[in-house]
């Protein structure tokens, strides 16, 4: 099993590489084409056909970021500066002038130029090495074809014999070895090739990032300043007024406590059941803000703690690294608390599941059930909630939900770097 | 009745003291963190123990953990847990060995006195004492799953009664049905769990154990 896909691995690199071939060849062109619009530029033509080459380049280059990061297992993110989408010939010069000032574009021409000599070099060599080694292999069958007094030098060995032609037959062994062992890492080095120039240079990354941080940072200022008001708006409407009330019943309690003892202990009566519904209320507070099991158990008690409240059955399995920093536990439980409450709510499903792991500095929740699907992240709704409240920690969510389900979301979180404190 | 009381807070701790001591209990002991619970609870082997599920050094479920660990080493240790929430898993980890003697109660019950001491007496007396709150999450539930899917709604309701502590008697009267008609409730809960004759007080702990787990 192992080894069939060994070699259906092989096969599929190898076929990668022919296919790199043409690509290559393209840029080649690309890049003359480039070159010959910058020199023409002079004229007026030069400019619009700059443009036209620079964005067929950026197509190329796309394309080689989407094999290279499928290889790699990682994704090349584009680094292009926004360009202004205007008309007419000042519009033309401005996109130029946006585009020629992108280090993204300098770096895409570098790349065309490596590309059409190393790159090239890397994705013919796995097929090269096969028929390479196949074509050594055949040397004793390809003899009598030889005019008699001619030599064939096959490598280290000179070919006129029929036990010089198995002597050099026998190096065709060392040349399939040579593209067994060497077409993924030839086909890696390329997709390294292509990652190193084509990945965001450090200060378009870092723009990015700043306004990645920006727009979450405003967001979670916003998220926190509404859930604050909310809980003054509780407190304010709900305990606090259960205390005043309280209050109130204890004074009159105590001043009918000679006068109409029966009144009294109506009135101490009112007061203990204003108590317990202010304690009632402060509980479903506390529950909103963070769960007391959470606390108490982390976030796998907590979510098992949820998952048996739950009306349908729900399967649980976490792993998890030990204890999460506070914040983190938080965010996470309550994407799973809105998710489960979405799946009893909307979905009309049997049954649901939860699967927490980590691995590779990342935290993943997916959570999924079996109902019709359909659900939607709409805005200010729940799901946009979570999403927003995520992202603070650098996390995502992806909604999977078909007309006709099932419903799967998954939920990625890095996870801190120094190892997370005991159970 | 011989009582031990863990609770951190000063405040409440004396007050369990002498609400209990009011009601002809002695307490022999109150703690104010989880490791002088164990030792307390295996030391005194108390009538019943009194104890809140948070407590320090941890302050995370220290209380319950060292209630649950008592009542490994001693089978049975009666043991009522306070708290200001009530969770379902706590209830079933609590009861999970199938011995009686458990309560688990909000911190609010204790505002009836007379209720609390009710239910003080009865853990300690080897039943059980689960809180309204954690049977009306039960009950809430549409399509119970297991040997509970079998029972009818009327007999869902006696369970839950029985979760709560209540004699029959109590049962048939919060129900408005007679005694008799609870008993035969009861008997087909125990047939219907299949539940191997024992004594009585037994089977039902081992039916509001199953009715924790559904």
């Amino acid at each position: 099993m192992a080894a069939k896909d060994d070699r259906a691995d092989r096969v599929r690199l190898t076929g990668l590489g022919l296919n790199l071939v043409p690509l290559a060849v393209t840029g080649l062109i690309l890049a003359v084409l480039v070159l010959v619009s910058v020199l023409s530029m002079v004229v007026w033509i030069g400019l619009p056909l700059l443009l036209v080459s620079l964005t067929l380049t950026r197509g190329l280059a796309d394309v080689h970021r989407t094999i290279a990061g499928q290889l790699l297992g990682e994704p090349i993110p584009r680094p292009y500066l926004p360009t202004p989408a205007s008309q007419g010939v000042s519009g033309i010069t401005r996109r130029v002038a946006v585009v020629l000032r992108d280090p993204a574009t300098w770096r895409d021409f570098a790349w065309l130029w490596l590309n059409g000599v190393f790159g090239l070099l890397l994705a013919l060599l796995p097929a090269a090495l096969f028929l390479g080694g196949l074509f050594t292999l055949a040397m004793p069958l390809q003899l009598p074809f030889l005019p008699d007094d001619a030599t064939l030098h096959v490598g280290l060995v000179p070919v006129s014999t029929p036990t010089t032609a198995v002597a050099a037959a026998l190096q065709g062994f060392l040349l399939l070895a040579a593209f067994w062992v060497g077409t993924p890492h030839l086909i890696r080095a390329h997709a390294h090739l292509a990652r190193w120039l084509l990945t965001p240079a450090e200060k378009a990354r870092l723009a990015a990032r700043v306004a990645h941080l920006s727009a979450s940072r405003a967001d979670t200022v916003d998220a926190q300043a509404s859930e604050i008001r909310r809980i003054e708006r509780d407190l304010h409407d709900g305990a606090q007024a259960r205390l005043v009330a309280l209050g109130m019943s204890l004074g009159m309690a105590e001043e009918a406590l000679t006068r109409d003892p029966v009144q009294a202990r109506r009135m101490l009566a009112e007061a203990r059941e204003s108590t317990r519904m202010a304690l009632t209320e402060l509980r479903d507070l506390v529950r909103g803000i963070h769960p007391p099991v959470l606390v108490e158990r982390g976030l796998e008690g907590a979510v098992q703690a949820l998952a048996i409240t739950q009306h349908l059955p729900i399967d649980v399995d976490i792993h998890l690294p030990g204890r999460l920093p506070d914040p983190l536990e938080s965010a996470a439980y309550f994407a799973v608390a809105e998710f489960l409450a979405n799946t009893a709510k909307h979905s009309g499903a049997q049954r649901a599941w939860v699967r927490v792991n980590h691995g590779n500095g990342r935290l993943v929740m997916v959570v999924g059930d079996d109902g019709k699907g359909g659900a939607q992240a709409t805005a200010g709704g729940g799901l946009a909630g979570i999403r927003r409240r995520l992202s603070a920690f650098d996390g995502s969510m992806h909604l999977l939900s078909p007309q006709g389900g099932p419903t799967i979301v998954t939920v990625t979180l890095p996870l801190p770097p120094t190892p997370a404190g005991g159970a | 009745m011989r009582v031990v009381i863990a609770e951190d807070l000063a405040l409440l701790r004396d007050g369990l003291i002498r609400l209990l001591q009011a009601h002809d209990c002695e307490v022999v002991s109150a703690v104010d963190n989880g490791p002088d619970l164990l030792a307390a609870l295996l030391e005194q082997r108390p009538d019943v123990a009194v104890v809140d599920v948070r407590l320090p050094p941890t302050f995370t479920d220290e209380g319950l953990q060292a209630a649950i660990t008592a009542r490994r080493r001693v089978p049975g240790l009666p043991v009522l847990v306070l708290s200001q929430h009530v969770e379902q898993l706590y209830a079933r980890e609590l009861l999970s060995g199938g011995q009686g003697g458990v309560g688990y109660l909000l911190k609010d019950r204790v505002f009836d006195v007379g209720q609390f001491v009710d239910a003080v007496r009865r853990v300690a007396a080897g039943g059980t004492a689960m809180d309204p709150e954690v049977i009306s999450q039960l009950l809430a539930k549409q399509a119970p799953s297991g040997p509970l899917a079998t029972l009818t709604s009327r007999e869902r309701e006696v369970l839950g009664e029985m979760a709560e502590g209540r004699s029959n008697s109590a049962i048939a009267a919060r129900l408005f049905i007679t005694d008799k008609a609870v008993s035969k409730h009861i008997n087909n809960i125990f047939a219907k769990l299949d539940l191997p004759p024992s004594p009585d007080d037994s089977r039902r702990v081992l039916a509001v154990l199953t009715y924790l787990n559904g």
